[in-house]
């Protein structure tokens, strides 16, 4: 397992360093513009020079290593902030993406496994079809349209919720009462298709799981049924799910870039959009590097996960 | 060991059938077999009807709105839906909006209709004011035509054009061209052609009393005194010469729905209403679904045919091949679909366009997870017996990777195309709504590009961004219920997955 796992990590860390340095290379050699400003221009070709920006791509990128393994510095933010480290930028955008995204998956996780169960068990059943129907219709919606009807029916129409996120400065921090009121119905939007999702693999794999000889031979040797399906499906069947909850644990941090804009939530995602609208190309930079490693490490939990989780599946194992 | 004796005549074949009476098993080949039990769901069958009808819609309705989709209609924008089919006779798809409105733009719509009947004893045919809530003591929910809401406008005109008006009032016999409005100290607003009523400078109603001037309260039936422009006769003038003596021109007022009519040769009739700008919705919707079922299927045939070739030449050879392209896939697949998106954007956007660049997007990393299915599919086949006979037969490479393994991987290849259709949809509407790919800029729209138009002002116009987003989940909900009709008929032991 050890080997397996070194040999997973030492991957990761190889594609990662691949995908930086092609993604480092083509967004540095996107055209940069100077402000209209003639004195904040002059500063700032100053600032590019003294920084090394005309040099070749490939003393740039050394640069660029270098800066992060003395200094942890990943560049500077010329138009979203000037001259702010675009680590800290992105530090301080953590918060509220983690939050919005963390509830929703703290309300999905529960209610998506306990429909996708409910189905298994009433199997061809009303219950079943009612809710695999509203699964697959909650599946395929995008997620921006429950985002409008949300923000137009609980925002506009019956006025119940504002109709986008509180600013720090009024709700007094992240995790306040009065900005969870105002990421509400973010939360909610998030939620619905995390639901379906989850309710639908749920429900896949507890069908199988309930199918297997094993259970008719639990019932036969006179377990209750329900205990035979807590111990005996439910937790087979948990072994593909809970691997893909690590990931989207993992994918908290990421978040939805769209439910950001919509409810302008000021998180990683907007962070991207205003870096590409301003052509702040560091921050863009930051960003990338942010999301690959998130990418790249969820991957890897789901797999690792399933070694830890399920003893028999120890996968490249030789 | 006794035997027993049997007769030998009991020995007979068990009622030997002819062959004609076998019963007809192999009536159909696999792919026929396929499509019959994926038209045997319901689901899919509904599906691809919702699918046919949206396709219809998107080609058939610009061939039935005659009204150049290059029209723009600044004075009819964002308006709701209107059919004057319905709107005339049942009152519904009228263009209704709620507004809330005091006595002052309450006298205002009001006085569109009294002013729309002068000289013409026919009555208010042309009020936009369709029904009057409480008043609350400041002001009042009022039900307004939003068509009509717009009023008389001001034009300058050529005289040839003038002529052409008048002749379409004989013909038609619909008033088009009203009197101007005096240009007085009744008159709050010059620019404002619906003000043909004396005024205070605030714009309210006045009428004269003992007293002098004094403003009115509003009801229906309400008198208002007349502002308009007269010549020393008394008489009032339609007409006044404004622009140089060589560019000669005529400034006229005119009521808006009229010269709709006049300039379009129809009612104003909007099946989805008109967008930001006062194009007609039904159709940018129908030019949208054009461009994203385009793109959608144009990724799905592209990722068809590069994922089923590496993947197969990937699953057949292995070893180094395979190797080499897994570290290929993962560094592909590493790369967030954002981030590839906006670089193409960014790069190609202004050298091959926005939809060029987005296909290379689309296509750069969309392959790999066909590759990956196709190459499953060969480490499953390709040491099976029957390859391993053809082998020995001395089968070519290419033959047997297309003629012995290939159709075994056409059952998830198509599912998995079917359902790309669906995420590039989606992809791109994403990408547009958030600005990173702009369609619109190149005058071409895409369902996302419409839901970035509506951003920012949807709230108070929702239909502008209901009908696309209702569209594009239609979309999404029919191509993913094909896509698992197709599952379930091409592996029929995988049914229950939902």
């Amino acid at each position: 397992m050890r080997k397996y796992i070194l040999k997973r990590v030492a991957l990761l860390l190889f594609t990662f360093f691949i995908i930086v340095t092609v993604s480092f290379v083509l967004i540095r050699m996107l055209p940069r513009e100077l402000p209209s400003d003639k004195a904040l221009a002059d500063i700032m070709l100053d600032r590019w020079e003294a920084l090394g920006y005309g040099k070749p791509i490939l003393v740039q990128y050394l640069i660029y290593l270098k800066g992060i393994v003395t200094a942890w510095d990943f560049g500077t933010s010329w138009y979203v902030e000037f001259r702010a480290p675009v680590w800290d930028l992105l530090i301080e955008r953590l918060p509220p993406t983690i939050t919005v995204n963390l509830f929703a998956l703290l309300i999905s996780i529960p209610i998506g496994i306990l429909l996708g169960v409910l189905a298994s068990l009433k199997r061809g059943k009303p219950t079943d079809l009612i809710i695999s129907l509203g699964v697959m219709i909650f599946v395929s919606v995008p997620s921006y349209v429950y985002a409008f009807v949300v923000q137009y029916v609980l925002g506009y129409e019956l006025g119940w919720f504002p109709l986008t996120v509180y600013p720090l400065s009024i709700a007094g921090g992240w995790l306040t009462p009065k900005m969870l009121y105002s990421m509400f119905p973010a939360i909610l939007a998030l939620s619905f298709g995390e639901v379906a999702g989850l309710a639908r693999f749920t429900r896949a794999e507890m069908c199988e799981a309930l199918e297997a000889e094993h259970m008719v031979f639990s019932r036969a040797k006179g377990l209750r049924r329900s205990y035979a399906i807590r111990h005996h499906a439910l937790r087979n069947a948990l072994v593909p799910i809970l691997p893909t909850i690590v990931a989207s644990v993992i994918g908290v941090m990421a978040g939805s870039v769209i439910i950001e804009e919509i409810f302008s939530i000021p998180g990683v995602g907007q962070l991207y959009i205003r870096a590409i609208n301003l052509g702040d190309y560091d921050v863009f930079m930051m960003n990338t590097v942010f999301y690959t490693f998130l990418g790249l490490l969820s991957g890897l939990a789901v797999d690792l996960s399933y070694g830890f989780i399920d003893p028999r599946i120890r996968v490249g194992e030789a | 060991m006794e035997y027993p004796k049997i007769d030998k005549e009991l020995f007979r074949p068990y009622k030997n059938k002819p062959t004609e009476e076998l019963p007809e098993l192999s009536r159909y080949g696999y792919f026929e077999d396929t499509f019959r039990r994926f038209l045997k769901h319901r689901s899919s069958r509904i599906s691809i009807s919702i699918i046919v009808m949206i396709a219809l819609f998107s080609i058939i309705t610009p061939l039935f709105i005659t009204r150049s989709d290059t029209l723009m209609d600044p004075y009819y924008a964002k308006l709701p839906m209107r059919l004057s089919v319905f709107a005339d006779s049942l009152g519904i798809f009228s263009g209704r909006v709620e507004r809330r409105l005091g006595d002052k733009g309450l006298t205002r719509l009001y006085a569109i209709g009294v002013g729309a009947s002068y000289g013409d004893s026919e009555g208010d045919g042309y009020s936009p004011i369709l029904g009057i809530g409480e008043s609350d003591g400041r002001v009042r929910n009022v039900a307004v035509d939003s068509y009509l809401e717009v009023g008389f406008i001001y034009r300058t005109v050529t005289k040839d054009e003038y002529e052409r008006m008048t002749e379409w009032e004989r013909s038609e016999g619909k008033k088009l061209l009203f009197p101007l409005i005096a240009d007085n100290e009744y008159n709050s607003d010059k620019r404002d052609a619906n003000l043909w009523y004396k005024t205070d400078s605030e714009g309210n109603a006045v009428a004269k009393a003992i007293s002098g001037y004094e403003a009115l309260p509003f009801f229906l039936g309400m008198t208002l005194e007349d502002n308009y422009l007269r010549d020393e006769g008394g008489e009032v003038i339609y007409h006044t010469p404004v622009g140089t003596a060589d560019a000669q021109g005529m400034r006229v007022r005119v009521l808006y729905y009229n010269y709709y009519q006049y300039k379009n040769g129809m009612k104003p009739d909007y099946l989805f209403g008109t967008d930001s700008q006062g194009y007609d919705l039904a159709l940018r919707v129908a030019g949208g679904i054009r461009i994203s079922l385009l793109i959608a299927i144009t990724v799905s045939l592209i990722n068809f045919v590069i994922g089923a070739l590496v993947g197969a030449v990937e699953g057949y050879y292995g070893g180094t091949v395979d190797l080499v392209l897994e570290r290929v896939t993962d560094v592909l697949s590493g790369v967030p679909f954002i981030v590839v998106a906006t670089l193409f954007q960014i790069y190609l956007g202004d050298r091959v366009g926005a939809i060029p660049s987005l296909l290379f997007a689309f296509v750069l990393t969309g392959w790999l997870s066909t590759a990956n299915r196709v190459r499953a599919q060969f480490f499953r086949f390709k040491n099976s017996e029957y390859v391993l006979a053809a082998r020995t037969m001395g089968v070519k490479d290419r033959r047997i990777i297309w003629r012995h393994i290939f159709p075994n991987t056409l059952g998830t290849l198509i599912t998995a195309s079917a359902l790309v259709i669906p995420g590039v949809i989606f992809t791109e509407s994403m990408l547009s709504f958030l600005g990173i790919v702009n369609l619109g800029r190149e005058g071409v729209t895409s369902l996302g590009t419409l839901l970035s138009d509506a951003s920012g002002i949807w709230v108070n116009y929702p239909h502008l961004m209901l009908i696309p987003a209702s569209v594009i989940s239609l979309l999404m909900i029919s191509f993913n219920l094909i896509g698992n009709g197709l599952r379930d008929s091409f592996d029929p032991g995988m049914k229950g997955g939902v």
